[in-house]
């Protein structure tokens, strides 16, 4: 029966796809968002074949928002979604009519320029008004297009840029990145932005701070705009050089919740310190629900006969009494050493922002030496003001800064070991990477006895784990529970099944 | 069937015309759902006007807005429809003399007479256009949620003494959630999906223009371009649009035609909740912002 129904949408799916070439490019496209980790369906991707039949394909931003609102049902899809979508439908312009750059003085990439090597420095001939300018002359002319906000002019001098400066071969195998860096180099972007601001003092006579942090808001805004174009530039021209599909390939990238906390860029950072106050908000939410409605206790007899007598006293809606279970003491024993030291900050976060579903939260912080800090929390508003503080301002180190478990270890027993009681639940954020110290697994065992559980979070992927200097084996062996926890949405798991 | 709108340009005017002020890609999915006769989940930060764009949808297309508002506990005879047992109980006694059979009984008391229609049923069987806005969806457990499904889908409602009540119009449907929970699949499944974030500067100032009557073209621009930046900073709780538009109406009140860094310090409690996001804005704008911020590269 169900196959039936999908034999039916898959013809369906066809027979649409046969009608048109852009049906069987959108089919192309599915594919790749399902690549790429999106939870595309059967029936959004109908939705979407049927969605663009009512928008004119020559209006893109249309068909993009079309396939964007029956497609990603998740906003944090969207850069994935978007970085796709420019791959999948910025070429085929002239025969899909999808290219919306008819307002290009320079003209549109030269057909030439398609088969042939996209014009590396000096090459380009004939392609249009931007050739013939000196790099002085495309600067001013860059500077003049940024200072009055010409956006036309910003994307025919941005493709122009990508031609002259960023050195594009044909078959070589390097990213985006690298062109990116090499094109960005040569406009020299942050001193363009200078002369911006201090032609704006000049302008206008001197700014306030509040004027001048307005004005350079505003300029840095139209660059954003302008890396944009020129990253869509590239873009194009990768997939000219190496079809769609490739592009997409190399391109992919993980979901925010699926980004390594170990190995995140600079940009997943942010990104991800984005993520984090949205999460532990639903976090908060969902685990409020589940105190309330959790657990059923015995019958209320009381509750059920007062609430009887609406009833003329059948008792038809029994009332139940919910326990109130003692919420648990938490104490995070954390390695902020280097590598580890984004996971322990995220970890900490979460943690934090979540205190509420605990009687008491005590953070420890080491590398080879152990400090608490506990108090940094006390009653701050921004838990990543005081997460800062943290990594900056914590005593941790003893001898070298290299992380020692061992003594972090004794230090923590011999100051706190006894306030663990069974009412505690310990957990220990680090990679086991002990620098080949020793290990003092003993006091595991021993926190183990005391505590009401004690678990290990290990950032590390679990092929790694016992090799090299990690003796996370030794140490696991004497917890409740060892995790793997390697980025958010694993995260976000084990802190849902704590409480 | 007839449809409400043209052009999604057409959608962009009439929503202004009730003055809202529309994106692309907002005119676009209203005109997109009423072709495809889909719902629309609108999820994003508070205040930007999700719960605002059902109702001037409403206006604008002459319609009847109805509205479900979820909350927790919210259930199947608060959101479709209940029995009048205390009429039907009423019906029983005052019958009871009489030598009519159970059957008939039971037959007339589970009739339209006594069912009483809450917002969903109600938007199902209506004859004039509607609207239906189920506000703050993600708010009712998620089992609830199975009770959407089949409204969402199909537009109609299966009441076990009646039969299926199917639609007598496709009702216009938004809903919106404030993103506290993950919604079901199913749910997001039926949906067209639009992420409502912060205006760009260009239209908040729009925005500002239209509901301030009394504001300038200048001071509009300052007040977009200050909040603007406000949003650029890691905050706890960035500024929303009616929290642009209250401030905007503040400084009117207060006469000011022109924001510097006193009027900004003694007003922004209008724009910031929290003491932490007051204290980290005005150091920014204090500060020279050259030293604070190195451009990216
Ligand atoms: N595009 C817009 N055009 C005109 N006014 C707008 C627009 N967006 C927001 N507003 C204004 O912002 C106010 C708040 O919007 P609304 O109540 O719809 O927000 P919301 O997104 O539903 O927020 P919440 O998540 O808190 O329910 C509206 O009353 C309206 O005045
Ligand atoms: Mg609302």
């Amino acid at each position: 029966m169900r196959d039936g129904v999908i034999d039916d949408l898959e013809t369906e799916k066809a027979a649409v796809a046969e009608a048109s070439p852009i049906f069987e490019l959108l089919n192309g496209f599915v594919t790749e968002l399902r690549n790429a980790g999106l939870p595309v369906s059967l029936s959004e991707n109908l939705d979407a074949i049927e969605a663009v039949r009512h928008i004119p394909l020559e209006d893109r931003s249309a068909f993009k928002a079309a396939l964007a609102a029956t497609l990603v049902k998740n906003h944090t899809h969207w850069r994935s979604f978007e970085t796709l979508f420019e791959v999948f439908f910025s070429l085929r312009g002239a025969e899909y009519a999808l290219d919306g750059d008819s307002d290009d003085p320079f003209g549109d990439l030269d057909p030439d320029d398609q088969d042939g090597p996209p014009g590396a420095e000096g090459q380009g001939q004939g392609g249009g008004g931007g050739d013939g300018l000196t790099p002085e002359e495309l600067a001013e002319m860059l500077f003049q297009a940024m200072k009055n906000n010409d956006q036309a002019l910003q994307r025919a001098l941005a493709r122009q840029a990508v031609k002259r400066y960023a050195g594009m071969e044909p078959g070589r195998p390097v990213g985006g990145t690298y062109y990116l860096y090499r094109t960005l180099r040569n406009l020299d972007l942050d001193a363009m932005l200078e002369r911006l601001m201090q032609e704006a003092q000049e302008d206008a006579g001197g700014l306030t701070p509040l004027e001048e942090r307005l004005e350079r808001d505003e300029y840095e805004t139209r660059m954003d705009g302008l890396r944009k174009e020129i990253e869509a530039e590239i873009r194009r021209r990768l997939v000219a050089d190496r079809g769609a599909e490739a592009m997409a390939k190399t391109l992919r990238k993980p979901l925010p919740e699926d980004v390594d906390f170990m190995h995140a860029s600079r940009e997943e950072m942010t990104n991800l310190r984005r993520a984090i106050y949205p999460l532990t908000r639903k976090l908060a939410v969902r685990l409020a629900r589940k105190r309330r409605h959790g657990r059923k206790g015995p019958l209320d007899f009381r509750n059920t006969v007062r609430h009887s007598l609406s009833y003329g006293g059948v008792p038809a809606e029994p009332k139940f009494k919910y326990p109130r279970p003692s919420k648990p003491e938490i104490m995070v024993i954390a390695d902020i050493s280097g590598s580890v030291a984004a996971f322990a900050r995220f970890t900490l976060h979460l943690v934090y922002a979540i205190s509420g579903q605990f009687s008491k939260v005590r953070a420890f912080v080491f590398i080879d030496g152990l400090d608490e800090v506990t108090s940094y929390f006390d009653g701050v508003e921004d838990i990543a003001e005081a997460v800062h503080r943290v990594n900056t301002e914590a005593d941790v180190v003893w001898v070298d800064g290299h992380s020692d478990y061992g003594h972090a270890f004794e230090v923590f027993w011999e100051n706190y070991g006894n306030e663990i009681n069974s009412k505690t639940t310990v957990l220990i954020l680090g990679d086991a990477r002990n620098n080949y110290h020793a290990s003092q697994a003993w006091i595991l065992k021993e926190i183990e006895h005391r505590a009401r559980k004690l678990f290990w979070l290990n950032p590390e992927p679990k092929a790694y784990w016992d090799t090299g200097d990690s003796i996370i084996g030794e140490y696991g062996s004497h917890c409740d529970g060892v995790f793997e926890v390697r980025n958010l949405r694993q995260l976000e798991r084990f802190v849902d099944n704590l409480v | 069937m007839s449809h409400r709108f043209e052009t999604v340009d057409e959608v962009r005017g009439d929503l202004a015309k009730v003055d809202y002020l529309a994106d692309d890609a907002i005119a676009g999915i209203v005109y997109l759902a009423d072709r495809l006769g889909k719902p629309i989940l609108i999820e994003g930060p508070a205040g930007t006007g999700k719960t605002q764009l059902a109702k001037s949808v409403a206006e604008m297309s002459d319609s009847r807005l109805i509205r479900l508002q979820c909350y927790e506990g919210l259930d199947e005879s608060k959101a479709l429809y209940e029995w009048n047992y205390k009429k039907q109980l009423l019906r029983i006694q005052t019958e009871s003399g009489e030598d009519e059979s159970w059957t008939e009984i039971q037959d007339d008391i589970f009739s339209d007479e006594f069912l009483l229609t809450r917002p969903l049923l109600e938007a199902i069987r209506a004859e004039d256009r509607v609207v239906l806005l189920i506000d703050e969806v993600d708010r009712v457990e998620i089992e609830t949620e199975a009770l959407l499904l089949e409204v969402l889908s199909d537009y109609q409602v299966s009441i076990p003494e009646l039969g299926t009540l199917e639609a007598k119009q496709v009702p216009l449907v938004f809903l919106t959630s404030n993103n506290t929970r993950e919604l079901s699949e199913a749910l997001k499944r039926r949906c067209l999906f639009l992420h409502l974030d912060y205006p760009t500067m260009e239209r908040e100032k729009e925005i500002v223009l239209t509901k301030v009557p009394d504001i300038n073209e200048h001071l509009a621009d300052q007040v977009a371009r200050i909040v603007r930046s406000i949003r650029s900073l890691e905050l706890k709780k960035h500024p929303s649009v009616s929290e642009t538009i209250d401030w905007a109406r503040t400084l009117i009140l207060l006469g000011i035609e022109q924001v510097d860094e006193a009027v900004a310090s003694e007003t922004i409690n209008i724009l910031l909740k929290y003491r932490s996001d007051i204290e980290k804005a005005l150091k920014e704008f204090k500060t020279n912002s050259a030293q604070v911020f190195t451009p990216a590269s």
